[in-house]
């Protein structure tokens, strides 16, 4: 009869995964989850290559330098899908978990709570490899941008990438404690994402815009992500129309690396794993 | 000195010896939301290997106390020790022994039931066969199937199978049976007893009367906040010695009689009808009667208090 519930005391002496093998599962499950989702496919991948299209169709001049507006465009598009991927992501899907008490579940179980994280990091790594991968193939095939002709450049794209979506990840966990319910996520959300959009240097060339605008978008970390993604695609003469008349590599390191930490500090301070009781 | 040392160390001992004995002990607890007082002085001690029901009207402070001994809410005031352990200062050591199944949760919607139980083993140290689970809560068709296409009983089932997944020492069921069919809620009992056999210690609550009769070697009823009764099943309220009702059908219709005597108005009974009485029936109070009954009270008491 009692097959299932052997004596409870009587426990097998078998070790639990560490909180690594548990964050790596748990990011399986929510890759699957991520898959089966049609909003989140329709709006993180999805949505980026509409946008694309559109304003590649729609838009055409030159940013300058011998580089199309669509070159440089395009080049911000796969900034902003790490955006997407990182902080939009993360802080609509978190503040729905919680709403639905999903997060509660999870800290009712001996579950490390760094595997939650864990799992959240493989997630946004794998979906941005993958929208970045798809806007990369598109840039290429219809808007003439040229893959990396060097190792330097490979490593600058890694490194910018890498930094630039462990800053959005960090940045989307601290950003969903300010949703106080699932359903005012999105709404908090999304215009962030697209103001910073405006003002990064991603649907406008970053010097046209008016000073003060430069100001506060230099502030955050899409501008910087989107600089570095130029000096990877952009011919090494346009580097010279920046602001700085520069790609400023370092600065984009510094920027970025800035945000980790603040954003690390952020999530370690605020995150919530309950709605208030 | 060295004689008193001993003396304190020997009572030490003797108190450690009684709370290791329980599996939850709480003193005075107390809980209020803004100027709602949930839980008003609460105390409650259940020993190892009991099973405890926790029966109160809606708001009553049951769901209040019992995540309260969970570690998720924080109470005002008293003394709360789980498995030895203030629940606020859960580890994952602690949080291996101890299993909960929500009065209400988040589901995880776009995965299947045996993706959800096949990773929640992983948690636990000692965790139970997934599969065998799985049976057991009676999903096993359903294993394939994404946990936002189950019905509203089926859900619960998972519930209940990521409850007991981890083997636990102690259960808390929050309501675990709403929205449960008679024939589900049957092998969930049986599930229960299966699992209070082997030396866990559940602490349920209910609204269902029968379900508490049926698996509780106490019940505590909770009214307001405060323990208003405690006692077996059987006991509670009196119950043992309460009144019968023997009842019939007369010759002029139904006729009954309250007595402390059953055996003997039935014997007298059967001598005037001259063998079989028609209709014959004695009963007692059901462990609703006397429930709602001991509601009602506590309700009018607080009134007159007013
Ligand atoms: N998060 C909360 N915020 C404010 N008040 C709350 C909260 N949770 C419970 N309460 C209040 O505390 C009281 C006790 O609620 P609780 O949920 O503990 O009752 P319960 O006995 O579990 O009821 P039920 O049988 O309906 O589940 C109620 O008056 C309720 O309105
Ligand atoms: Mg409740």
């Amino acid at each position: 009869m009692s097959t299932v519930v052997d004596q409870p005391v009587a426990r097998a002496a078998r070790r639990r995964p560490g909180a690594l093998s548990l964050g790596l599962s748990r990011g399986a499950l929510e890759l699957k989850q991520f898959a089966r989702t049609r909003p989140y496919l329709i709006f993180t991948l999805l949505f980026p290559v509409l946008i694309v299209l559109i304003f590649g169709a729609a838009f055409h001049g030159d940013a300058g330098g011998g580089v199309s507006w669509t070159q440089y465009f395009v080049t911000g598009m796969i900034a902003s899908g790490l955006l997407a991927t990182g902080f939009q992501n993360l802080a609509i899907q978190i503040p729905i978990e919680r709403s639905r008490g999903v997060l509660k579940r999870l800290v009712g179980t001996p579950m490390p709570r760094s595997a939650y994280f864990i799992g959240k990091i493989v997630m946004v790594l794998v979906v941005s490899a993958i929208s970045t991968a798809i806007l990369l193939a598109m840039a290429v095939a219809f808007y003439g941008l040229a893959l990396p002709d060097t190792a330097t450049k490979w490593f600058t794209f890694a490194w910018v990438s890498l930094l630039g979506v462990t800053a959005c990840t960090l940045l989307g966990i601290a950003y969903s404690s300010l949703a106080r319910t699932g359903r005012a996520a999105p709404s908090m959300t999304t215009p962030v994402a697209l103001v910073l959009q405006f003002i990064s240097g991603v649907f406008f060339v970053y010097t046209g815009l008016p000073g003060w605008m430069q100001q506060i978008a230099a502030f955050f970390p899409l501008k910087w992500i989107a600089q570095g993604l130029r000096s990877v695609f952009l011919p090494e003469e346009f580097a010279a129309r920046e602001v700085a008349h520069s790609w400023e590599l370092g600065r984009v390191a510094l920027v970025l690396a800035a945000w980790c930490v603040a954003g690390l500090i952020l999530c370690l301070l605020t995150f919530r794993w309950t709605d208030k009781d | 000195m060295k004689t008193l040392i001993r003396i304190f160390r020997r009572e030490r001992a003797i108190v450690d010896a009684v709370t290791e004995n329980l599996a939850i002990s709480v003193r005075g607890l107390r809980k209020a939301y803004g100027r709602t007082v949930a839980v008003d002085g609460l105390d409650l001690a259940i020993p190892r290997g009991e099973v405890f029901a926790l029966l109160g009207p809606n708001g009553a402070g049951k769901t209040t106390t019992v995540e309260i001994l969970e570690g998720f809410r924080r109470a005002d005031g008293g003394e709360v020790r789980v498995l030895g352990t203030d629940p606020r200062n859960a580890t994952p050591a602690w949080r291996s022994r101890v299993g909960i199944v929500l009065q209400s949760t988040g589901e995880f919607e776009e995965l299947t039931v045996a993706e959800v139980v096949h990773h929640f083993a992983r948690y636990y140290a000692g965790a139970d066969d997934p599969d065998k689970v799985i049976d057991r809560v009676g999903l096993t068709e359903k294993r394939d199937a994404r946990a936002e296409k189950l019905s509203g009983g089926q859900k619960r089932r998972l519930d209940v199978a990521l409850g007991i997944i981890g083997r636990p020492e102690l259960l808390f069921l929050d309501e675990p049976t709403t929205g449960f069919d008679p024939e589900a809620r049957r092998e969930f009992w049986g599930l229960i007893r299966d699992l209070a056999a082997a030396g866990t210690t559940i602490l349920l609550t209910t609204h269902y009367l029968d379900e508490a009769e049926a698996l509780a070697d106490r019940v505590g009823v909770i009214a307001r906040g405060r323990m208003v009764a405690l006692a077996t099943p059987a006991e509670l309220g009196d119950r043992r010695n309460a009144m019968a009702t023997v009842s019939w059908q007369g010759p002029n219709g139904p006729e009954s009689e309250r007595t402390n005597a059953p055996t003997a108005v039935v014997a007298a009974l059967a001598e005037r009808f001259g063998g079989e009485v028609p209709g014959l029936t004695v009963t007692r109070p059901t462990l609703e009667d006397v429930y709602l009954a001991m509601i009602d009270k506590n309700a009018i008491s607080k009134e007159e208090a007013a």
